[in-house]
């Protein structure tokens, strides 16, 4: 009998959380170190250089690149509106008849002008971005010019995918079981700024209501591959999202098609009905793997703040685990047996498996790969 | 600088994937190389250990115990103090070590030209050839506006830049224009920010100062020789030298530990051996074969996010690497769906499934990469996708191994009439000799019978074309080992590295179904005679072992013929494998599968019983 780590989604009614709000490049940071946040407040802003605006000028005047040095009005550096004169040529026989001149197309400030290409550069106003806290917290460390990380106790749901930017709102259970399919009749206008939980699925009638009814987030057990294609109006090809504008935002905690959502996972959700939650469903599944996340702060004092170290989840005899593919995908078993051999299963492939016994008392062998530890 | 075999009898080489760093033991014994033990642990470039010396010494402490195990001998060591002794000194030491590294996402780079499909090709054929994925590649004619292609670069945050454009002699203006585009994008390296980004300009000479003013002081621009002197001349080499140079120094450097490992790469004299991207070592290994067998040879690589294919054709030899960058079998899983379309991954499927249900089932692998088929079905279902990934790689490799394009060529009398026109594919697979397979899906598949299939299926290889699979991924290992010995890297590719699945016949040519297509008589070593008249639209499996060669006297029938001479009669040797010779009569230039499942799926499972891809009980 042996033990093997396995991989994991966490689903706990408290824990310490240590996030970092990171801008996307230098700028300020608002907050100091030990100031109490909400999730709406801005933590730090910068101003992201303005978009480049390319634009042949000797083509413009008729000249060569060569010549433009003489009709040229502006140098790199300078701030100009728009309408300010660029260039201007001196007209026919230099008196000024059919005189020609370029005006910029924008404000901001000149980048480059080149007697190669005749081509100048401007470039427009800065444009301010603001990074909000996301999650109601207390400032652990402010890292100077770049950000903060921010700490609280929550209670925490790690979903298997989402779509759909950050938002806070507050739990509204829709679904009686975990089992239940979420209709669009049980949506209405006191859902309006809400996270509603669905039980095991949701169609996109429903979801179409949910937008119209503004809600915030949706949570569900499935969502079906064409109605995620409906929405996003396209064929999801990698798992990276969050940046979607659809206005919505949907976790699924357990995967595609109709799939029970966990119980434990679906108790908790109730159990925190009404509580104001962070929720956001950013999705990357490469190198340095990002989940949709469920956020609901609790009241803490600073001193519980201590960040304990994650662990691997381990697989051994006792341990529950969850079942993430077919056959009895979605199911709930204990493991009692940890085999060292290789083992043949249907498909005939070689597997590490593990021996799991269902709730009525049946056992199975099971690629270890195809479980998920369900954390206690 | 060569070795032989009096100054390397026992070499480490290793390569740092981006999970795992597998390491490998060659030794000269009873006058062979040979790969004697392997042995693999978790890459160590990220958070807690970030030092990649970690996962290598892990790797290395299991050869060095499983050699002590397999030469009942306690003294063993090839490493003192956490560094390797070399050269060997006994049981002690080896004299060589080399490695190869795709960790931390590999070399990305972003490359320019001026003409999309004449000088930026060229640019993108170096950077891949060099082991780089491509990012993008930016050309004055690529239809973007000025605005859009700044605003690219500077999205993306590649390791280095290519820049080529215009003949000696040819276009500054346009070349220019790119470097004011990529210096007003102010580009930043995808690690690190203490250093400028590495651009390589490889243009047109005469534009040299003009780039030069215009980007020296934005980011660290390196001149080397024009790719594209003449529009008619490639001239690849310096400019995948300077590629291979900088991510030595510049890029390596950046990757945690990188530097300690670079000083542990060397031979016998303790001259540094450079660590070599992954891919590039492939392409290496591959030329090598190429040409020591005087063969064509295509290598495939699946892997969970991207599909590599690497060619090497005509009698020059000539190199090409593509990457599938969204084409693969776990985290890239719905894009091949959202690539070929569901009507083609159905094609493949010998049974009725619910549409929806199959495209949750790839969605839920997607969001669970790590997952594996345990039931048969799904089974069945990956490797119906797996054909569709093979097929839309080799696809765009076919499309981007082509002869130079924007050239004239002179053409005598015989030429006239035939279809050979600059940008041609110089993929041929009439004259293919070679189909390597490497992946899991195509390694690890639970049987080989299944891996013959999906080559065959996904490929379609034409005339006679031997298959294996390189069942450890030992490619990248004996690439960068040829640059020490070629020699070993050979010797071990041809009796270690691959296992030979067996030989494909594929008359090509259209037919009538139930017509007759080919007839083959086959000696087998024993003396058994293998002798049938096939009828067109059919498969057959003649077991064949490895090592074994069998006499064949084939006769093509109809439109189809068996070589590029289009011979219709053939007397040749055909190699075994693991599986044995495959005759297939079903049809190339055309293959066609018929559109309505009645009367597809009886063929499928009639082909796949033939082949024993799958148990009796799913295809009944």
């Amino acid at each position: 009998m042996g033990q093997a780590y396995s991989a994991g989604l966490t689903v706990t009614d408290s824990i310490v959380l240590r996030k970092d709000r990171l801008l996307p490049l230098k700028g300020d940071v608002l907050v100091k170190k030990g100031d109490k946040v909400k999730a709406e407040d801005v933590v730090a802003e910068t101003l992201l250089p303005g978009k480049v605006v390319p634009l042949n000028l000797a083509n413009k005047l008729g000249v060569t690149p060569a010549q433009l040095v003489s009709y040229v009005k502006v140098k790199a550096g300078d701030k100009i509106s728009k309408g300010t004169i660029l260039a201007e040529n001196k007209g026919l026989f230099g008196m000024g008849f059919m005189k020609n001149s370029v005006a910029s197309p924008t404000d901001g400030e000149v980048e480059s002008v080149s007697s190669h290409t005749g081509q100048i550069l401007l470039r427009e106003p800065r444009i301010p971005v603001q990074v909000k806290a996301f999650l109601d917290g207390v400032i652990a460390e402010v890292i100077p010019n770049e950000g903060v990380i921010i700490e609280n106790k929550s209670a925490y749901v790690q979903g298997i995918f989402g779509i759909g930017g950050e938002t806070t709102g507050t739990i509204k259970m829709l679904a009686a079981t975990p089992s239940e399919e979420l209709h669009a009749d049980k949506i209405d206008d006191s859902c309006k700024g809400k996270i509603i939980v669905a039980g095991a699925f949701i169609r996109l009638a429903a979801i179409d209501k949910a937008r119209k009814a503004g809600v915030k987030a949706i949570i569900t057990g499935g969502v079906d591959d064409q109605d995620i294609k409906q929405i996003l109006g396209y064929d999801l090809g990698v798992a990276i999202t969050g940046h979607e504008n659809v206005g919505i935002t949907i976790v699924c905690t357990e995967g595609f098609g109709k799939i029970d959502m966990a119980t434990k996972t679906f108790e908790l959700l109730k159990q925190f009905e009404g509580f104001k939650t962070s929720i956001h469903g950013r999705t990357q599944i490469r190198a340095g793997v990002i989940r949709p996340e469920i956020i609901i702060p609790l009241e803490f004092q600073e001193d519980e703040l201590t960040v304990v170290e994650s662990k691997l989840p381990v697989l051994e005899p006792g341990t529950l685990i969850r079942i993430i593919r077919q056959p009895n995908f979605g199911k709930i078993a204990k493991v009692v047996g940890m085999p060292e051999e290789l083992t043949k299963v249907e498909s005939e492939t070689m597997v590490r498996v593990l021996e799991a016994q269902f709730e009525d008392g049946k056992v199975m062998r099971l690629p270890r790969a195809n479980v998920e530890v369900i954390e206690s | 600088m060569q070795y032989d075999e009096k100054r390397l009898t026992r070499i480490v080489a290793t390569d740092c994937g981006s999970t795992t760093t597998k390491a490998i033991l060659i030794e000269w014994v009873d006058g062979e190389y040979r790969q004697t033990i392997r042995g693999e642990a978790p890459t160590t470039v990220e958070a807690p250990l970030n030092d990649v010396t970690k996962g290598v010494i892990n790797s290395v402490q299991e050869l060095e115990e499983l050699a002590r195990l397999k030469y009942n001998n306690p003294n063993i060591r090839f490493m003192e103090n956490g560094e390797f002794v070399i050269p060997r000194k006994g049981d002690v030491g080896v004299d060589a070590y080399v490695s190869t590294s795709s960790a931390g996402g590999g070399l990305q780079m972003m490359v320019t030209g001026v003409v999309a499909s004449m000088t930026g090709e060229s640019a993108e054929r170096a950077a891949l050839g060099a082991g780089a994925i491509v990012m993008d590649l930016i050309a004055s004619n690529d239809k973007r506006m000025n605005h859009e292609k700044i605003e690219r670069i500077r999205q993306l945050r590649p390791d280095m830049i290519l820049m080529a454009g215009g003949e000696d002699g040819g276009t500054i203006k346009h070349v220019v224009e790119m470097a004011e585009l990529v210096s007003a994008a102010d580009p930043k390296p995808r690690l690190g920010t203490g250093y400028k980004l590495p651009v390589i300009y490889a243009g047109n000479k005469q534009a040299i100062g003009e780039v030069e003013e215009t980007l020296s002081n934005k980011v660290h621009l390196m001149i080397t020789e024009n790719i594209r002197p003449k529009l008619e001349t490639e001239n690849l080499g310096p400019a995948r030298d300077k590629i291979h140079d900088i991510f030595m120094e510049h890029v390596m450097q950046q990757a945690p530990g990188y530097n300690k490992l670079m000083t542990w790469t060397m031979g016998p004299d303790h001259e540094s051996v450079p660590i070599m991207p992954t891919p590039a070592a492939v392409g290496n290994i591959m030329q090598a074969v190429a040409r020591a067998e005087n063969i064509e040879v295509v290598g495939v690589d699946i892997g969970g996010a991207t599909t590599d294919i690497f060619s090497v054709f005509t009698e020059e030899f000539v190199f090409n690497r593509t990457v599938s960058a969204n084409l693969g079998m776990s985290y890239s899983i719905s894009n091949v769906l959202a690539s070929s379309g569901i009507a083609n991954i159905m094609r493949w499927v010998p049974f009725h499934i619910d549409e929806s249900e199959l495209r949750n089932m790839i969605k839920n692998k997607m969001i669970r990469p790590t997952t594996i088929p345990s039931l048969l079905e799904e089974l069945v279902l990956e490797q119906a996708i797996a054909k569709e990934a093979l097929r839309l790689a080799f696809e765009q490799h076919k499309e981007f191994a082509v002869t130079l394009k924007g050239t004239q060529r002179q053409r005598d009398i015989s030429e006239a009439f035939s279809q050979s026109t600059s940008g041609a594919t110089i993929v041929n697979m009439m004259t293919l000799g070679l189909l390597v397979g490497s992946g899991g899906v195509l390694s690890h598949a639970p049987r080989r019978n299944q891996s013959v299939m999906m080559m065959i299926d996904a490929f379609l290889p034409e005339g006679i074309t031997r298959l294996a699979v390189d069942s450890i991924f030992m490619m990248p290992h004996l690439g960068v080992l040829s640059e020490i010995c070629e020699k070993a890297a050979t010797e071990v590719f041809n009796k270690d590295c691959l296992i030979y699945l067996g030989t494909c016949v594929a008359p090509v040519g259209r037919n009538k179904p139930g017509k007759l297509a080919l007839s083959a008589k086959i000696t087998l070593p024993d003396g058994t005679v293998f002798n049938e008249d096939i009828p067109y639209g059919e498969l057959r499996l003649i077991p064949l072992g490895v090592g074994e060669v069998a006499k064949a006297q084939l006769k093509s029938h109809g439109g189809t013929v068996l070589d590029k001479d289009r011979n219709k009669e053939l007397e040749i040797d055909l190699h075994g494998g693991k599986v044995g010779i495959v005759l297939d009569t079903r049809g190339r230039q055309p293959f066609e599968l018929p559109v309505e499942a009645e009367a597809r799926v009886p063929l499928l499972k009639k082909w796949m019983k033939e082949l024993k891809a799958y148990p009796e009980e799913i295809l009944n």
